[in-house]
């Protein structure tokens, strides 16, 4: 096991590398002078040459590419050009945001997902069945930011029991286990929690209906186990790939966030990154990129681990 | 002293398709103490379907089964959900044909056992443990201790059929279901698990309903055969007497396709047909299309099967004498 993880690690960073070139090229193929956003329009041809080598622009590209690489390893990802404030710090301020979001969204997801194709499986080809495929469809194609606002527009701005915009509390910085922070969690959770929520149910419901039919579930039945017994059979097959899955949805929902960060204004990844983007914040906009990338990565890492760890037929050689 | 399985006019329809389709249609059994009774017929005769009936394995929303089973004095169709468990794997249990497919993939063989001791019998877990070590020895596994721990991927055929008997064994069950066990086997390991299921019958005492299409594995193992063809038991006796002077036409059919008694170049006899859609049986007897010694009344009605008071009975209006 330990020699499989390490071994998977070691796979890992030719996959890291092209990533980083990926992410430190994509800024110098977009269209567009990466100093213009810094620049005033009437700037001297001497000035901007100044301001080229300041940030290195004057250098060719694999040395750029070295040094970046360089500051990155050493955990400096630049100097934001819109706010002045260092990459790095504020990246990591939105991942802990999106993080939240993410996770969240992901257990609700998994949770509701798993119980309505547990429901399904189990139930093939009755009402039950047609219902939860029914909620699984609706969960993958409603737009999810047309949720976000009928959300808001019912608890927010008809009932008033939840706050529409925002990321926590005015003023305070407390994270954590109080209503105070929740509250402003739940819309955009319950609006992110679909997606999972409607993949992870037809996942689990298309798991439970072929172990079903498999011959063990009858010889399980024929030792004498009950449905309880049976059922605690059924879970552990279905589990690996459904936590697999659950781990890949958790990756997309970490940077697939912008819609939704934006509609409420989750101080994330997403809304960084859309931030990024329309202030042609170039430095924020790679890094950004490049932690979520790395991100993906080492998340799938992980689900593969866990996975082979609890699956002992995916080969540990 | 009671019989070990009683199965009075089982009739068992599947409904789960457009048509409904009787896959047992009638069928009167019983099986002694200590017996060991084969269960002989082609595909699709019904011969797993008695069995999965003898534990009510069949889904009820998708079946249809009447008639009586009683298995050691207890009535099967009649037992709430938990008798019906309690009856499982306590009295009757059940080998299955391929037990890669009959074991759960993600649980260790092991545990498998464990899991079927503490069910029935509210053991620990390591008591439990070291029934499923006492049964692997007594099985013949190889480095019993490891190979509990193994998942069943990872052991051979043979082995696997051992860990199922071994399973089916666990908590000392009065009657054994064997659905073609040896079936997915190749020849010698075949020899090897017939000749310990018998040495286990022997010393356990086990009433056994072995199923089989093959004729060589029922003389080797069975007291008893019972024929089986398209859902009806067409012929009932003790092995010798069956395979010597067997009356029914479709007995005799079978036992004259044995590539055993060809000589090589010689044409292999067949039955000729194929065995009848079970939604769409003839009025009459289900082997009539296929048999050349049908007569009129044979299109008409099935014939009953009837007991001739030396332990055998045949379903057949033109049965054969022994100088045909």
């Amino acid at each position: 096991m330990l020699f499989y993880t390490a071994k998977r690690f070691v796979l890992m960073l030719p996959v890291a590398i092209g990533v980083s070139l990926v992410c430190f090229l994509l800024v110098h193929l977009a269209p567009g002078d990466p100093l213009s956003a810094v620049l005033p329009t009437d700037a001297s041809a001497e000035t901007q040459a100044e301001m080229r080598k300041l940030y290195g622009f004057d250098k060719p590209l694999p040395v750029q590419y070295g040094l970046w690489l360089g500051r990155v390893l050493q955990g400096d990802l630049g100097v934001s050009i819109a706010s002045g404030r260092p990459v790095a710090g504020e990246v990591i301020n939105a991942v802990e945001n999106s993080l939240v979001l993410a996770a969240a969204a992901t257990l609700i997801g998994f949770v509701l997902g798993s119980l309505l194709g547990l429901l399904g499986g189990y139930f093939r080809g009755t009402i039950i069945d047609r219902l939860s495929s029914f909620t699984a469809v609706l969960g993958v194609s409603v737009p999810h930011y047309w949720l976000g606002m009928v959300l808001v527009i019912i608890f927010s701005v008809q009932l008033n029991w939840l706050p529409a915009t925002g990321g926590g509390p005015q003023g305070s910085d407390s994270k954590g286990l109080n209503w105070d922070y929740i509250r402003f969690l739940v819309l955009p959770a319950i609006t992110m929690s679909v997606i999972p929520m409607g993949i992870v149910a037809r996942t689990v419901k298309a798991l439970v209906a072929e172990i079903l039919n498999q011959e063990f579930v009858q010889a399980l039945a024929a030792k004498g186990l009950t449905e309880r017994g049976v059922f605690r059979h059924v879970i552990k097959n279905a589990a690996p790939t459904a936590l697999a899955v659950m781990g890949l949805q958790l990756g997309y929902l970490l940077g697939g966030s912008i819609l939704i960060e934006t509609v409420f204004s989750w101080p994330g990844t997403g809304f960084l990154l859309n931030a990024a983007i329309f202030q042609r914040d170039l430095p924020l906009l790679q890094g950004t990129i490049l932690v979520l990338a790395i991100f993906f990565v080492v998340l799938n890492l992980l689900v593969d681990v866990v996975q082979t760890a609890i699956d002992p037929r995916v080969q540990r050689a | 002293m009671t019989n070990a399985v009683e199965i009075e006019n089982l009739v068992v329809e599947f409904t789960g398709g457009s048509r409904p389709v009787r896959a047992l249609d009638g069928i009167s059994l019983s099986l002694k103490q200590g017996e060991v009774l084969a269960l002989l017929g082609e595909s699709g005769s019904g011969k797993s379907v008695t069995l999965r009936s003898l534990l009510r394995l069949h889904n009820p929303k998708r079946s249809r089964t009447s008639g009586k089973v009683t298995v050691s004095g207890r009535d099967v169709n009649a037992l709430d959900a938990d008798a019906l468990a309690d009856l499982r794997g306590g009295v009757v249990s059940m080998v299955f044909q391929e037990p890669m497919l009959a074991l759960d993939p993600v649980y260790t063989v092991g545990e498998q056992i464990a899991e079927a001791v503490v069910r029935h019998e509210g053991v620990s877990k390591a008591e439990a443990r070291a029934r499923a070590l006492a049964l692997f020895e007594r099985v013949r596994i190889p480095s019993p201790e490891r190979r509990l721990d193994a998942y069943p991927h990872e052991m051979s055929g043979g082995m696997r059929q051992r860990a199922m008997i071994a399973l089916a064994l666990a908590c000392k069950p009065s009657v054994l279901l064997a659905d073609e066990p040896t079936t997915a086997l190749d020849a010698t390991v075949q020899i090897q698990i017939l000749l310990l299921l018998r040495e286990l019958q022997r010393e356990f005492g086990l009433s056994i309903i072995f199923v089989t299409h093959d004729i060589g594995v029922a003389v080797e193992i069975a007291d008893r055969v019972a024929v089986m063809y398209a859902g009806r038991i067409v012929e009932t006796g003790p092995v010798a007497a069956l395979l010597h002077d067997a009356r029914h036409p479709y007995t005799r059919g079978l036992l004259a396709s044995r590539v055993e008694r060809v000589a090589r170049g010689e044409r292999l006899e067949t039955i000729p047909g194929s065995p009848p859609d079970l939604a769409a049986l003839p009025p009459g007897c289900a082997f009539g299309p296929r048999c050349s010694r049908a007569t009129s009344a044979c299109q008409t009605t099935p014939p009953e099967l009837m007991v001739d008071g030396q332990g055998r009975a045949v379903a057949c209006f033109n049965a054969m004498t022994p100088a045909e």
